[in-house]
């Protein structure tokens, strides 16, 4: 039963025009975005720095100028008119192109950075876009960009320019004003100009992610050595790297269950957490393309919970690796192959506790959660067994071999390519909801801890 | 071999029961519908226009769960029912046996013999096919008249406004609905529809509709000043019937609708009536005999099929509450707020309008006895199960004022305003109330 009208246009001889206020601005964004393309082509623009500040302002301003003139000609009030229709937000051609797009993009990111220009020029220096964004990353940090520091500024770019659209679209509702600027400002600040800087800053010493709202599990360059060696007191790091750590166990320990339990997982999942920035503001227009049949929901709770536990897996197995060749000396206590294990069983052993009593409180039996007891009760034995055996490689697999595949499958595939890639065709939370194991880890103290929790009265 | 239930028609009332004769029995239940394959909610038919869903949004159940449910679909027209034989006759001239019978006909538009009200682009706004012929007419329509100020009309004019439709709205009130809203209420959605830019034209009847040479509309002639508008769409929204046309010759006893007693049965023992085509012969309360409301259908539902398998229970309704949305506006109702052409003499209004002018209540109470009757309220969320429990309780307007707070529902962050309402009340009535801190004790246990 599709609708014959896939374009409001045909059915409509009083289709809304442009005024030349929305025109030009929506033209000037458009140019901004080109001179990216054209970066991205190849194409050199000798002057990187006029060109850069002139593409980023152009984007800026004109979604802007436009998005005020577009919703402040309309009464405040809920806009959704059209979506179904629009060929954009309707999986029409323009929301497979841009689909397409935006996969082609991760890919090159994630895989074939030199393809964006990074370091492919002589002597490592960068073409292509990557290039373009020099001379911002020398002003922030003295030196040359990579094609992270150019996914990192268009993407913050985004949430900023594209959360003020959002703000003038959802004017009568307080709250979501309040929580895009907070958002907004989150990303730019907490993830883009503080890491920035801070990296500037301490150029000479080794890099670490100075993001503070970035929390294991969705973060799990923790479990890099280069990522752990970075923040030891022995690489010189002085006091940042120590509280970096601290803070990591904290957020993850006791910051989150205690939010999560008072105001709801979306604390962190709209309020704080950059690709839910992303979604909320770029991926707006696509909310709707979510998929609400049963079978979605099906698949959902056995994805997320999967890759929960899988990180889980892969944390404990790399960690285990790492400290039973290393001590880290955290000043108060050193981490090593005793005290690792010791508190890898007392977590997992918790947990454990916590689903057994779960599963025997719920009358109805619940196969989910005794699936998940059992898991956690074979993490624990198996735990136990290598420290007991003295084995470097808990679940017997090399954790290295976990890390690898965890990295490419679900840290780059699922999230970024497919999570933002697909934003026009599967909907702006496909990642969040199907994949990101820390609105797992959130959804358990949600589903059974808080006020917060959603039921269906059906 | 189980009895055969069958109910015809697919609409929030029919749907609730067989479901809830399926979560109580494991008789063979069948649903006869002639309008879609599924059901679908009708009051959603609006955003499909808009384009803010598809039909299959639309549709609360996915198709696998009628089969699923043993829930047996057939679509077609119900032409005769022969109580005698406990046989349906369908409209491609197949029969069906029933042993109970469950009528949820629904509505249709009502149409006063307006002259050409048959003619093409003259439409109502209720089934799905009103729908595809308005997608049908709005492909060369310069502007829409809409006929009658109810909340069809409203909706109605708030989709064609989606496609950038002019429209001309007849109202024949002087003012917006100033038959169910008080004037204060009506006076600012009377504002707010024109905001909306839709030609809104009070105190206006409509004489007559015109048509070209092809039978199409062309023009509709306004009673009082003969002032004759061109247009190619004409909705009749002036409220709705019950859809019982095909029953006149059956033995089921009608009235505007189908008789029936608070137990939802007609005069036949096996036969029942339930939602919008449902007449109560004796009141309950100060409610109407025919409500064409989702969530009465949704009650007559469920309590029939208490009845059916085995559990004879009376329809309850419980105290009056709507909920509609004007525009960009949403409205509450809680208990009885008359407006000012009808009030009873012992209803007092208090009427606050907040300083943006598009959020306000109005409190009804008892002249003497200050018992709290009813509220509207505009703009502003307010928890129903609280105003229900205070109307149970019979709590007085003062107590109602004092604990605004608690009844709030606004999202978190919106601005409050009890503070301001107690003040204006204060100064209206002479009194000194001060509103109690909200309590969560209060509103999640319900307790005092």
């Amino acid at each position: 039963m599709e609708s014959k009208n896939t374009s409001y246009a045909i059915s409509n001889p009083h289709k809304v025009k442009l005024d030349p206020i929305q025109k030009v601005s929506f033209g000037t964004a458009i140019v901004g975005v080109l001179i990216l393309l054209l970066a991205w082509a190849g194409v050199d623009f000798k002057n990187n720095s006029i060109f850069l500040a002139l593409s980023l302002g152009m984007i800026f301003i004109g979604t802007f100028i436009y998005s005020r003139r577009t919703y402040l000609l309309h009464p405040e009030g809920i806009k959704n008119n059209h979506v179904w229709f629009n060929t954009l937000s309707n999986r029409g051609v323009w929301a497979w192109s841009l689909g397409i797009l935006l996969t082609g993009f991760y890919v090159l990111l994630y895989w074939f950075p030199q393809y964006l220009g990074n370091g492919a020029g002589t002597d490592g220096t960068n073409t292509g876009i990557v290039a373009l964004f020099d001379p911002l990353s020398q002003l922030l940090k003295s030196k040359n960009a990579s094609h992270w520091f150019v996914y990192g500024t268009i993407y913050s770019l985004l949430i900023l320019s594209l959360g003020i659209k959002f703000i003038y679209k959802y004017r009568h509702n307080r709250y979501q004003i309040i929580r895009t600027v907070v958002v907004i400002m989150s990303q730019l600040i907490l993830a883009y100009f503080i890491p920035e800087i801070l990296e500037g800053l301490n150029a000479d010493k080794p890099y670490f992610v100075k993001d503070l709202k970035q929390i294991w599990p969705l973060n799990y360059y923790i479990t890099e050595s280069w990522y752990l060696n970075a923040m030891q007191v022995e690489q010189n790091v002085g006091p940042s790297g120590l509280f970096y750590f601290f803070w990591a166990v904290i957020l993850f320990l006791v910051i989150t269950p205690v939010l999560t339990y008072y105001v709801g997982k979306r604390w962190y999942c709209s309020w704080v957490c950059g690709c839910g920035g992303l979604a909320e503001t770029a991926g707006d227009p696509f909310r709707h393309l979510s998929s609400k049949k049963l079978s979605a929901w099906k698949i959902e709770r056995w994805l997320i919970h999967g890759i929960m536990v899988f990180v889980l897996i892969m944390t404990i197995a790399v960690f285990y690796t790492y400290f039973s060749g290393k001590e880290f000396d955290i000043k108060l206590f050193t981490i090593d192959k005793t005290t690792f294990p010791i508190a890898a069983l007392i977590f997992v052993g918790i947990s454990f506790g916590a689903m057994l009593y779960t599963y025997l409180k719920l009358s109805s039996h619940n196969k989910f959660i005794l699936v998940g007891t059992v898991i956690l009760g074979l993490i624990f034995g198996a735990i136990l067994y290598a420290y007991l055996t003295g084995s470097s490689d808990v679940f017997l697999v090399k954790s290295k071999f976990l890390k690898k595949w965890y990295g490419f499958g679900v840290g780059a595939a699922f999230s970024g390519v497919v999570g933002v890639g697909i934003y026009p065709v599967l909907g702006s939370r496909v990642w969040c909801r199907f994949g990101c194991p820390m609105a797992g880890y959130m959804g358990l103290f949600q589903r059974f801890k808080s006020r917060f929790k959603i039921t269906t009265n059906g | 071999m189980e009895e055969h239930i069958v109910i015809i028609g697919n609409g929030i009332s029919g749907i609730t029961a067989a479901r809830h004769i399926r979560k109580n029995s494991n008789k063979r239940i069948t649903i006869i519908s002639g309008e879609t394959d599924y059901f679908y909610s009708r009051t959603a038919l609006m955003y499909i226009y808009m384009g803010h869903m598809k039909f299959e949004h639309t549709q609360p159940y996915e198709n696998w769960f009628w089969e699923k449910n043993r829930i047996e679909l057939k679509k077609a027209y119900v032409t005769h029912i022969h109580t005698d034989k406990k046989e349906l006759v369908l409209d491609d001239q197949s029969t069906m046996a029933y042993d109970k019978l469950i009528l949820a006909l629904g509505s249709k538009p009502n149409k006063f013999g307006w002259p050409g009200q048959n003619l093409d682009g003259v439409m109502g706004m209720y089934h799905k096919q009103d729908l595809d012929l308005l997608e049908q007419y709005s492909v060369d329509c310069n502007r829409a008249v809409i006929v009658g100020g109810g909340l069809i009309g409203i909706e109605l004019a708030e989709m064609l406004r989606s496609r950038n439709i002019p429209v001309t709205f007849l109202v024949r009130e002087s003012s917006f609905w100033n038959g169910v809203l008080p004037d204060g209420e009506s006076e600012m959605i009377n504002k707010h529809i024109l905001e909306h830019h839709i030609d809104l034209r009070l105190s206006s009847n409509l004489q007559e509709i015109k048509a070209d040479e092809n039978g199409r509309v062309k023009s509709v002639i306004i009673q009082e000043t003969g002032e004759e508008l061109p247009c190619n769409i004409v909705g009749l929204t002036a409220g709705v019937s019950p859809n019982i046309a095909f029953l006149k010759d059956s033995e089921i006893e009608t009235g505007r609708g189908i008789l029936v007693n608070r137990y939802l049965e007609t005069n036949f023992n096996n036969i029942y009536a339930i939602g919008d085509c449902a007449e109560q012969r004796d009141a309950i309360g100060q409610r109407r005999p025919i409500e064409a409301v989702w969530y009465t259908g949704r009650m007559m539902g469920e309590t029939v099929a208490q009845t059916i398998c085995g559990n004879r229970k009376q329809y309850n309704p419980g105290h009056w509450f709507n909920s509609a949305k004007f525009l960009d506006i949403e409205y509450q109702t809680y208990g009885w707020v008359f407006s000012d052409k009808i009030k009873p003499d012992y209803q007092e209004t208090f009427h606050w309008m907040a300083p943006c002018s598009k959020k306000c209540i109005t409190v009804a109470f008892h002249k003497e006895s200050k018992l709290f009757l009813g509220i509207n309220t505009f703009g502003i969320r307010m928890r129903h199960e609280i105003f229900d429990k205070w109307l149970t309780e019979k709590r007085d307007v003062f107590y109602v004022m004092e604990h605004l707070k608690d009844v709030n529902f606004d999202p978190e962050f919106y601005e409050q305003y009890e503070d301001m309402i107690i003040n204006y009340f204060n100064s209206e009535y002479d009194t000194s109330l001060k509103t109690k801190k909200r309590s969560w004790k209060r509103i999640l246990n319900l307790s005092n």
